[in-house]
């Protein structure tokens, strides 16, 4: 093992073979962290509105959980990238594919924005279905007793939800919505399959370039675990911040 | 809007219907590989000797903070190398699918493990004691007395874990094999209508799972785990754990 070559000059992007490594580290970064925004606000809008006692909203916010879960990410990944131009107006989706602007110019994008913003939003809209469930879920577990004791005080619906319900909930499914992080994180390798050179893709080209595969695949590995650690232990953090005293566990893990 | 020409389906099922095929075998073989190999790791790993824990937790972690596409890639590297060390054959070609099935065998035992070692620890310790009481030995006290019990508090879990293993034998796309998801691809470049083919697999996808989903849910409801207990208390004496497939 010599991992001396990942400070050769690379063929292409001005760079050495370890500048290549922490630009597809970036854009793991860029898509995950996207892609959360909206897995975040979307899930959070849809796990609500599967808890409210009201037919049409409960149903609509089913029906997208049911179509995002059971549908492969890889495959929906094509949806969006593939398909979702065809089935627009031409003119958008002409716009899409060809003058869609870059409107950034970033290190090693050598793929279109469009290619970005198809990621970030399969991967959001995926993962949204999947927050969503922890979102009910948190809701759920809370005792009846607190909405109803929210409505006798006269509060509103909405209000329950906003001064009662979700900031118990929202603490409560720290440690499971990390892990959808860490999931959203992790996923986003798939975005390697319509092009986005994130650390996965990275790793494999560096090792179709100088036959060390075995290297290279080591240090992406090394940089996964090291985030996945990283963001377990700020999690921890937040989670020990935000404990309601005597109702969660305060950092016993 | 484009034209559609959904009648490109019918002219691919042949080769759909083979990708499909594929698709289901690699399922089944990763589904038997894993739930075997997840519980000999997630005895590994509950094991008080700790030359066995570690490394089991080591390889359960280290696969899980990885992605499924970089694990994929590990193994395909890997498998014909190691092929090769073990049957000292040189130039021993080994194909993609066997190496996507030492993936998903490995990736898979790790996921399951998890689950397995979860239900486990759900049996009370009460249960192995008294069969060590009984007079039984380690693995006849898994064997007879613990893992069966375990395995049904699992069986909604470890279902539900088969249907995103499904899900996932989509990834094999990235190493060119023609899974169902693959063979679409393939059969869309030929013809040109990826977006037809692409919409199938979706639904057929979509079909499959929702389904599937829901049948999770009625076993789970069939097997509430609370009436479960009701019953296994009035025939205590009978030792309910040993009733194979009973609940």
């Amino acid at each position: 093992m010599d991992f001396k070559f990942l400070l050769e000059q690379a063929p292409s992007g001005g760079m050495t073979y370890l500048g290549w490594m922490l630009s597809g580290l970036m854009w793991t970064m860029l898509v995950s962290i996207a892609a959360w925004i909206i897995a975040f606000v979307l899930g959070s809008i849809i796990g609500v509105l599967r808890t409210v006692p009201l037919k049409t909203p409960r149903l609509i916010a089913t029906t997208y959980v049911e179509i995002f879960r059971n549908i492969p990410l890889l495959v929906q990944m094509f949806l969006w990238y593939f398909v979702m131009p065809e089935v627009v107006p031409v003119q958008l989706g002409d716009w899409l594919k060809g003058t869609y602007p870059n409107l950034i110019t970033l290190p090693f994008a050598q793929f279109s924005l469009w290619e970005f913003t198809a990621a970030v939003l399969c991967l959001g809209l995926y993962t949204a279905s999947r927050v969503a469930e922890q979102v009910r879920a948190g809701i759920e577990s809370l005792p009846i007793g607190q909405t109803n004791a929210g409505l006798a005080m006269g509060f509103t619906l909405p209000q329950v939800y906003k001064y009662v319900i979700l900031p118990m909930a929202f603490r409560l499914i720290i440690p499971p919505m990390t892990s959808e992080f860490l999931t959203i994180f992790k996923n986003s390798s798939t975005a390697l399959t319509i092009g986005i050179l994130e650390l996965t893709a990275q790793s494999r080209q560096i090792s179709e370039y100088t036959f060390r595969t075995f290297e290279s695949f080591t240090v992406a590995t090394l940089i996964y675990i090291v985030i996945t650690l990283t963001v377990i232990f700020l999690m921890r953090l937040l989670e020990n911040k935000v404990a309601v005293p005597g109702y969660v566990s305060q950092g016993g893990h | 809007m484009g034209d559609f020409d959904f009648s490109i389906i019918i002219k691919s099922l042949p080769i759909l219907w083979d990708g499909l095929l594929l698709s289901l075998q690699l399922f089944a073989i990763a589904l038997a590989g894993g739930i075997f190999f997840g519980t000999l790791l997630a005895l590994a790993r509950l094991s008080s000797f700790k030359l066995l824990s570690y490394p089991a937790a080591g390889f359960v972690n280290l696969i899980r903070s990885i992605p499924f596409i970089m694990a994929i890639f590990w193994f395909y590297f890997l498998t014909p190398v190691l092929m090769q060390k073990i049957t000292g054959q040189q130039g021993e070609a080994v194909g993609p699918f066997t190496s996507a099935i030492v993936a998903f065998i490995m990736v898979e035992s790790a996921y399951y493990s998890e689950i397995i070692r979860a239900g486990i620890q759900s049996v009370p310790r009460g249960q192995p004691w008294a069969a060590y009481a009984l007079g039984l030995n380690y693995w006849q006290a898994m064997g007879y007395v613990v893992l069966p019990q375990a395995f049904r508090n699992m069986i909604p879990i470890m279902l539900t874990q088969a249907i995103i293993l499904f899900q996932d034998t989509s990834l094999v796309y990235v190493v060119g094999l023609k899974d169902f998801l693959g063979a679409a691809s393939k059969a869309g470049q030929l013809t040109g209508r990826l977006v037809e083919l692409y919409i199938f697999v979706a639904i057929v996808f979509l079909v499959i799972c929702f389904g599937a989903s829901k049948l999770v849910k009625y076993i789970q409801v069939h097997m509430d785990p609370t009436r479960q207990r009701a019953v296994s208390n009035d025939v205590t004496l009978n030792g309910p754990g040993l009733k194979p497939g009973g609940g």
